[in-house]
Formats: structure tokens, sequence, C-alpha cells
């Protein structure tokens, strides 16, 4: 595939359909992929890499990218034109301005995960059939598929891109996925174990800002959290008070908008399982208002942009069932 | 509760709006009709003025409760703010829950400019359930606290 990609920027490069090539290349050890730009068929030789450890979501930096004079070239997995889409539709990237090509996705690890896993001194990655062979100091590593994929490939949203100028690869399908299991378990669970549940993961934020980032959902140019008056800018939560807050507010910003594309809880460094805080708002907009995916156009409008008069009262929350 | 030297009296934050709830409690004060005085009210342009940070200053401000007034749905002074807000709190009252705060401690009433015993009863009740609840613990501020 990475050979294929390289050509085929090439080409575009060399006849001027573009001017640049958003990519990934190595970081400072070969699972430490970082988002980069190229524009030359020389510096694409040199540096560009696609692998099981190019998980970023490259959506968000075409932001910058796109206001730029020429055309970026972009490769966009299945899950990240879900976030391209919903920055399109919020007005965030220029679309002229960028040619997407669409690369088919069967998952991608991180290197993280598999040092926690035991494997060791990673000097590279394959894939064969529905295994990874890992290159590593002590010899070769196979790993299935299943043991080594995060959660959020584990369940995979959908196979099919919702936007690209050209495609590599087979288009696949919308899945089924089990993603709202989780939150289904924490709902069912008394109020004091959600609460210690959750207590358990914020407490151990340490406000590196990461989440909020790397998120493509998260685009305003001045974010609260940087606002020196909310007391809370810049800093690490003081109390349980304030973690709750930051975790509250950076899901409710995305409430709506939140493609699930699981970037956010793939770079905190802490492990915190943030996609289920933003899963519960997917969830209870597709209960109150009707299934919404973000993402899936660039014309409808977002739940929270929106209303109906019949839409439920909040009441619902102490009146509906169970334990939630 | 014989041992108790205080009995608990939560403090209770009521957004209302200008256009109608806050009316609600004049009238209601008008009328003479009686609700806690623990209840603050903060006058809001309109019920989708307040965001959820509002809600959550609120609580760490030292409220054990919040509720938010507005007018009914199809009465907004601006047409829709109302059905907006609807919206917001509903999705921000079942985080609040899904946290395993407790959900009772926030609430949406509609209340018009002409239910001043509406805005009575729906205080009182408020301030009964949040007292049965007790001190607001799972999202207090201690630094807030005196
Ligand atoms: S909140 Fe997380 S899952 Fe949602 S769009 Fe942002 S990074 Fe992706
Ligand atoms: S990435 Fe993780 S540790 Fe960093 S601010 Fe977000 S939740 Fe906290
Ligand atoms: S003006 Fe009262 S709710 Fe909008």
């Amino acid at each position: 595939m990475q050979g294929m990609m390289i050509a085929r920027a090439g080409e575009l490069l060399e006849n001027g359909t573009v001017t640049r090539v958003l990519g990934w290349q190595t970081g400072e050890f070969v699972y430490d992929i970082t988002p980069a730009v190229f524009e030359s068929a020389e510096e694409l030789e040199k540096g560009f890499v696609y692998n099981s450890f190019c998980g970023n979501n490259l959506s968000k930096y075409l932001i910058q990218a796109s206001r730029k004079e020429g055309k970026i070239l972009v490769f966009l997995k299945p899950c990240d034109t879900y976030s391209f889409n919903q920055l399109i539709k919020e007005h965030r990237i220029v679309r002229e301005n960028v040619y997407i090509i669409g690369i088919p996705c069967d998952g991608k690890t991180d290197g993280e995960f598999l040092k926690a896993k035991g494997v060791k001194g990673i000097l590279g990655i394959r894939e064969e059939g529905d295994n990874f062979v890992v290159d590593t100091l002590y010899g070769e590593k196979t790993i299935a598929r299943e043991d080594a994929l995060p959660e959020r490939c584990r369940n995979c949203k959908s196979k099919k891109h919702m936007v690209y100028d050209e495609l590599m690869g087979e288009e696949g399908e919308v899945l089924d996925s089990h993603r709202f299991d989780m939150v289904e378990k924490l709902e069912a669970m008394t109020p004091d174990e959600r609460f210690a549940f959750w207590r358990s993961q914020l407490s151990r934020c340490i406000r590196c800002n990461a989440c909020r980032n790397v998120c493509p959902a998260c685009s305003c140019e001045k974010c609260v959290f940087d606002n020196p008056q909310s007391g809370i800018a810049q800093k690490a939560a003081a109390d349980s008070f304030e973690e709750n807050m930051f975790h509250i507010i950076r899901a409710f910003h995305v409430a709506g908008r939140c493609t699930d594309c699981g970037e956010c809880s793939r770079v905190c460094p802490q492990n915190i399982p943030l996609h289920l805080l933003n899963r519960k708002f997917i969830k209870d907009i597709d209960t109150f208002y009707g299934e919404y995916q973000a993402g899936e156009d660039t014309e409808s409008r977002a739940p929270l942009t929106n209303y109906t008069q019949e839409d439920v009262e909040p009441s619902i929350v102490y009146t509906r069932g169970g334990n939630n | 509760m014989p041992n108790e030297v205080k009995a608990f009296k939560p403090k209770i934050v009521a957004f209302c709006c200008n256009w109608c709830s806050y009316a609600g409690a004049d009238l209601a004060g008008t009328n003479r009709l009686n609700y806690p005085a623990d209840v603050k009210i903060i006058r809001v342009p309109c019920s989708c003025r307040v965001n959820p940070m509002f809600i959550l200053r609120a609580f760490q401000r030292g409220a054990d409760g919040v509720i938010l007034c507005g007018c009914h749905p199809g009465d907004c002074h601006y047409t829709t703010g109302n059905y907006y807000a609807r919206r917001r709190m509903t999705l921000l009252f079942s985080m609040l829950d899904y946290l395993g705060i407790e959900k009772e401690r926030t609430r949406v009433e509609w209340v018009s400019a002409a239910e001043g015993a509406k805005f009575a009863a729906t205080m009182n009740d408020f301030v009964e359930t949040v007292t049965r609840l007790g001190e607001n613990k799972r999202l207090e501020d201690l630094r807030c606290k005196e």
C-alpha cells in the first residue's frame, strides 16, 4: 500500500494537481507516527510511511493546510472521512483546496498498546492475513489482529468512505458495531457505582489537553479552557470538581458533532476512556432525537442546533426506567 | 432530628428567564405566596442563555440544587430559545446522571409570568427534594466552601 500511495502522490505532484501531500512519517520510534507534509517526490520517498501504526486522523490538519495557497493531497481512512465532512459542515476546511484519496483500513494498532501487551523493542510491523507480525529486537512476534486492535477499531463503525475524490482499493460497508455496549453497562450500574467508576478514571487526568487538541470536532480558535478568566486555563485540575468540569464541558462541546473517531481515547496518555463520555451523548441523541451520525453528510443540522416542538422534556432523565 | 444542631437548608440557584419565570417569581411575591428564601434567583434574558458551564459553576460555588425556569415551549420571547435549552439541559442532566451525580439536583420547569402559584409550588417542591438529598458532595469544590 505504502508504495502505491507514494507513487500516486508523486504523480499528482508532478502533474500539478496538488502542491503538497499530507501524510504520515515516523517519529522517534517506528510506532511513533506523526502527521507530516511532503512537497516533492524525493521527500515522499524519504519520509512517507503508511503502516499499521498510522492511526492519526489527518482531517484536523486541513483546517490550517487548506487555507494556504495551492491544493493539498490527503489520505483519509474511512473513519477520518466523517471528521472531514463534519469540518466541511462547520466551514472549517476549504474544500476546493483539498484532494482526497480514500484508503482502506483494517484497523490500526498502537505502539503503547502493544507494549502494554508485553511486546518490547519494536522495530517494524506488517500485516499477514489476520495477524500483525511485529519485528522486534527479540525476534518476530505474531499477534492476532483481534488482540492487537484498540477499542475503537474493534468497534469500527464503518469501512465506507463518506467523501473522496479518488479511492484506492475496495470500498467497504457501514458496519453494525457494538460501540454502545459499555455505555449500556455503565447505565445499568447504580449511581454510586458509576460515580466510583468515573472518579477512578477522571482523577487520573493530568490536563495535558491532548484529547482536546487532537479532536477534529474541537476546532474553536478560542477555547474556553484557555480563557484565563475560567479559572481552569492551562493547568492541572486542582480538585475533583475541576476534573469533572473539564470532562463534562469537553464532551458537551462536541456533543452532536463528535464523529466517534476515537482519537481522544487514542492519544490520552492516562488511558482514560473518553469515548465512553462521547458515546453517552451520541446514544442519548439517537434515543431522544432520532439516529444521527455526525459527519455522514455535510448538510443536515446538528442535533444541538435543531429542535422539534415534540422533543422530550428534561424530566425524562428522572422518569425513564432502570438505574439511568 | 433531635441530635442535629442545625437543620440542613439547601442552597438553590434558580436561573429565571426575564420574560416569564422572573415575572412569575415577582407575582408569587406580590401574592404573598411562600417559598424558601434559600432560593437565589439569577435573571437571564432567555432560558437558552444558560449553558452547561453556568450549571456547573453554580454547583462549584456552593449550590446544592440548580433549577432553570423559562417560558413554556412555544412561548419563548425569542421564539425558539427554550427549544434549544430543552435539548441542552436534557443531555447535560443525563450526563450528570451517567457520572453518578444525583439527577434530582437539577431541574427544568416552564413557568409563565402569570403562574405565580406554580413558581412557588415548584420551588417548594424542588427545595424539598434537594433537602432530602442533602449537601452536594459530588460536584462540590472544597475551596469554595466556607
Ligand atoms: S471527541 Fe474524540 S471521538 Fe469525538 S470527534 Fe473528537 S477526537 Fe474524535
Ligand atoms: S488526554 Fe487524557 S490526560 Fe490529557 S487532558 Fe485529555 S483526558 Fe486528561
Ligand atoms: S424568552 Fe423566556 S425562555 Fe426564551
